[in-house]
């Protein structure tokens, strides 16, 4: 009866836990998803184009990729550009990696999640 | 909400401009103006580098970048090329097994004539590219043709271009709307957008050529096809024109067409032509 009394609280205690640790490491796990996608250069391959800290041989097409989470503050802003930036900008050289399907939505998504942290 | 407001205004603007674009071109659709057209695109280039010498575009990324420049006529006392133009010497002056010679399908032997490729067939209502004239001068003479991507077409044409450097583009349009209408596919070809990665031919020559991808540069589409073939360190070996627009259109991740196929015919025709008067340069290297 007092183990059974004690074990809410146990998994009270453990969902606060859970709660706190684990978006953390998921959201780790999608910044290091996002900065391998981003420099790979058959996914997001956004060095070729832009300097990013952390990255060899940076294009200069575009520009520098840091601050952005200041710049764009709505995280969907960044996913749009990404997705699709033809639509805001019809002359821009990047290419549409969500609508031409180079990425997913989610690889897209963990992409933003590297970017922010620039 | 922001960023549904941006993309508001921008498509809003890109109607606008789309709009602006498209309205004056309805009335100069029914007549295409490729003297204009030539005069544009190279002003284009002359006004955005101010300091490059007009013959100096021939030269590619290198009239781009100094640092480059200099690394390359340095190369040049020993160009990579050097093989291929000895080999096409060889091939030129070899006769074919019924002992006639390239020399004889070409005006002037073949020799300084590579300014008026292509050119526009009349008969055959079509454009003749170098490539295409070579290979057809092959089978015309019972010999098995070359592949348009490999060493010895690039050979061939890397001799005739190097008998011929100096001399400045000289194509013409003549006055036949098929030639007219051949000119203005190359020109549509050249600035659509195509492949996954949603590039078109100018999107980098015309919009980017300078600025750099990863460690290369992007070369002025302006006299692109004077320095051609090409000796490229990246593929290892000779590049001919056919090469080159098959290898973009693989780098952006489109279908490319077969060699020779009329609308990289009509491209070639499209970038020559608004290339002329400036001087051929070819063979080249390039990174």
């Amino acid at each position: 009866m007092t183990a059974f009394s004690c074990k809410p609280a146990l998994l009270v205690a453990l969902a606060l836990l859970a709660g706190t640790a684990a978006p953390s490491a998921r959201a780790q796990s999608a910044v290091a998803d996002g900065e391998r996608l981003a420099f790979d250069r058959g996914k997001g391959n956004c060095l070729t184009c832009h300097v990013i800290k952390g990255g060899d041989l940076p294009g200069t097409i575009g520009p520098e990729l840091k601050d952005l989470k200041s710049k764009y503050p709505d995280r969907n802003e960044l996913f749009a550009i990404i997705f699709d930036e033809t639509k805001r900008n019809p002359q821009t050289m990047m290419p549409p990696f969500g609508r031409n399907r180079i990425l997913t939505d989610q690889e897209i998504s963990a992409i933003v999640d590297f970017l922010q942290t620039l | 909400m922001k960023a549904r407001t941006a993309l508001l205004l921008g498509s809003l603007s890109a109607a606008l401009v789309a709009f602006a674009l498209t309205s004056p071109r309805v009335v100069a659709a029914d007549k295409v103006d490729s003297v204009a057209d030539a005069k544009a695109f190279q002003n284009f280039f002359f006004q955005k580098f101010p300091d490059v010498k007009h013959e100096d575009f021939v030269n590619g990324p290198y009239s781009m970048n100094a640092d480059m420049k200099r690394q390359w006529q340095e190369k040049e006392e020993f160009p990579p090329y050097e093989f291929a133009l000895d080999a096409g010497k060889e091939m030129f002056s070899t006769p074919f097994k019924n002992g006639k010679t390239y020399a004889d399908c070409f005006p002037n032997g073949g020799i300084g004539i590579r300014q008026n490729y292509p050119y526009f067939d009349d008969k055959e209502g079509k454009v003749v590219t170098l490539e295409l004239a070579l290979n057809r001068c092959r089978e015309a003479n019972g010999e098995a043709p070359y592949s348009y991507v490999k060493d010895e077409m690039a050979s061939l044409t890397a001799y005739m271009a190097f008998t011929s450097r100096g001399k400045l583009m000289d194509i013409k349009i003549p006055d036949d709307p098929r030639a007219l209408a051949a000119f203005e596919n190359g020109k549509r070809y050249f600035y659509t957008r195509r492949g996954q990665l949603n590039f078109s031919c100018a999107s980098c020559h015309v919009q980017s050529p300078g600025e750099r991808i990863r460690a290369e540069i992007l070369a002025p589409a302006l006299g692109i096809l004077n320095a051609m073939p090409i000796y490229r360190s990246e593929w290892s070996g000779m590049g001919t024109t056919s090469r080159r627009f098959i290898t973009c259109n693989s780098q952006t991740r489109a279908v490319p067409l077969e060699p020779q196929a009329d609308e990289y015919r009509d491209v070639e025709y499209f970038l020559s032509y608004v290339a002329n008067g400036l001087p051929i340069s070819g063979p080249g290297a390039r990174p």
